[in-house]
């Protein structure tokens, strides 16, 4: 190969690893938008949190993967997993899960920890505990690790015709879950499902298991 | 070959004049310095610093931990010494002077055979000793506390060894205790003057447990049993984290673990065992290794029927407790 183009590879694969890096590094920055619960929020009042839990998003970059949704205190549907909370203050959590269940590869994220009272509600009833292997089993759980915090989220059953498009109303088949927590101080804590819900990625861990927006998030406590 | 007393002198020995000495016998100073401040500095380092040498002295793996680096550190030290001595004494004695003479060196060291003899005998003596002083560490019963494999070489002597069974997974480190009915907890908590065999697996990918203090770490494989002894001789928390790059979390998979009085154990973990009764019992029966399904999110996690109770793992005086199943 004549000399000229070895250098003309040379710099062309050079310009293509320097934009790839470029991309990557934009890709990392960036990140979904944060919902603040702490404007307008009165001192002792607790924050509601609403959210959506839903099989396929149905659009942007990865359609087929799950995903959380933010309810804003404006009512609106906000694709994030990112919330700005005070400190010190209880949360009262609502999530609407409308995806199917399966049995729970660790029955022992299957029970309800480090809410307020040591448990949650499923359309209304308390539980602490629920057996995965029976019924539709879980779909995803909400889980705080550093908190002590889980909950795991009922699931539907798989062969009902379940929302596949964010965001999902409750005219689709839906499980309702409450519980409260309190924030502790001020801090960034991360959140994430422990279901292993990105199908077709290695057990289950890739895709939407590995990033923000989907199903990793991030719980910013302010003072 | 030259004369190690002049070596380094700023004066040639030819050009001295006849009969009369070297000006300074810079080898036997170098020396003598040598000698007299890691005399003086090995001992304080061991006694002054040595015990605060991590990890600690939490178990007795990690207290041999801490002799071993304090073994190697007082090695150390004394080449430190060697070379940062010769270094100041160089500059110190050596240095060109503003407007004075242009110093002059002393015989090269290559070719010197008493250097090059002494620089190989030295070092050689040095890494050999540290081979079998770090291998003699390696091999003493219950091993040095990282993880053996399924089947340990080096089993502890004590008769009673609490079996903890740590499991790793995207992103947290769950533990069960099969002699306490097979709970599954986030909490570690451990009892004091007690042997623990460590059974690490993991129900996903390589994770590695790492209990800093405790001495001890072994990687987390799925499917496999990786056992990794310790014997408790303190009081107080210690750290677990995951030191296998494991995925997006990695970084906030740690937990806080406690050594606590056998007696405070025995209530610990008798009131867990019945506050997690209702999700024990939901568990699959205890077993060293799970075999997750690879695919998604369906399957549980499965005992694949290798014999959940050794020989050896027998805590406490209660052997009614030791049959303990989740499932």
């Amino acid at each position: 190969m004549p000399t000229k183009w070895r250098a003309t590879t040379a710099v062309g694969l050079f310009l293509l690893a320097v934009v790839g890096i470029i991309f990557a590094i934009m890709g990392l920055l960036s990140e979904p938008p944060t919902v603040n619960f702490t404007t307008n929020h009165a001192a002792g009042q607790p924050v509601d949190i609403t959210l959506e839990t839903l099989g396929t998003y149905g659009s942007g970059p990865h359609p087929t993967w799950v995903s959380y949704l933010t309810k804003s205190p404006e009512g609106q549907w906000v694709h994030t997993t990112l919330w700005t909370v005070p400190a010190h203050t209880r949360v009262n959590m609502t999530i609407y899960q409308y995806d199917s269940g399966s049995p729970l590869r660790n029955q022992q994220i299957g029970q309800v920890t480090g809410t307020v009272g040591g448990q949650a509600t499923l359309n209304g009833k308390p539980f602490k505990v629920i057996d995965s292997n029976a019924g539709n089993g879980f779909a995803h759980t909400f889980s705080i690790p550093t908190l002590g915090i889980n909950v795991p989220l009922y699931g539907n059953n798989a062969n009902a015709n379940l929302c596949g498009a964010a965001p999902c109303t409750t005219k689709s088949p839906h499980q309702v879950i409450k519980f409260s927590f309190t924030t502790p101080g001020p801090g960034q804590y991360p959140w994430q499902c422990f279901v292993p819900c990105g199908l077709g990625y290695l057990y289950g861990n890739g895709g939407p298991m590995q990033t923000i927006g989907y199903m990793d998030g991030f719980l910013k406590v302010s003072s | 070959m030259s004369d190690p007393a002049t070596a380094g002198s700023t004066t040639p020995a030819a050009e001295l004049p006849t009969g009369s000495q070297p000006e300074v016998h810079h080898w036997w100073r170098l020396i003598a310095i040598w000698v007299i401040l890691s005399a003086i500095l090995d001992p304080l380092f061991y006694f002054l610093a040595g015990p605060h040498i991590p990890p600690g002295r939490m178990t007795t793996t990690a207290g041999g931990a801490q002799f071993d680096f304090n073994v190697l550190l007082v090695i150390a030290l004394p080449v430190m010494l060697g070379v940062w001595i010769f270094m100041i004494y160089a500059v110190v004695m050596w240095r060109a002077s503003r407007g004075g003479p242009e110093p002059q060196g002393g015989p090269a060291a290559r070719g010197n055979l008493a250097v090059q003899a002494g620089w190989i005998l030295t070092t050689t003596v040095i890494v050999l000793f540290l081979a079998g002083f770090g291998t003699y560490e390696l091999v003493q019963p219950g091993g040095a506390g990282g993880g053996q494999g399924s089947s340990p070489i080096w089993t502890p002597t004590s008769k009673t060894v609490l079996p903890v069974q740590v499991i790793g997974q995207q992103w947290k480190f769950t533990y069960r205790y099969p002699t306490f009915g097979g709970f599954e907890t986030t909490q570690l908590v451990i009892p004091n003057d007690a042997t623990i065999a460590f059974h690490v697996t993991s129900l996903d990918v390589v994770h590695d447990f790492w209990a800093y203090q405790l001495g001890v770490k072994a990687d987390a494989d799925p499917s496999y049993d990786n056992v990794a002894y310790t014997t408790t001789s303190q009081l107080g928390s210690f750290t677990v984290r995951c030191d296998e790059l494991c995925g997006i979390w990695h970084g906030a998979m740690y937990n806080t673990g406690e050594v606590v009085t056998p007696a405070q154990f025995e209530s610990w973990a008798t009131a867990t065992e019945s506050r997690l009764a209702a999700n024990t019992k939901l568990l699959p029966s205890f077993s060293y290794t799970y075999v997750p399904d690879a695919n998604g999110a369906d399957g549980g996690y499965y005992p694949d029927n290798v014999d959940p109770y050794s020989k050896v793992e027998t805590y406490g005086a209660t052997p009614t407790k030791s049959g303990g199943s989740g499932g």
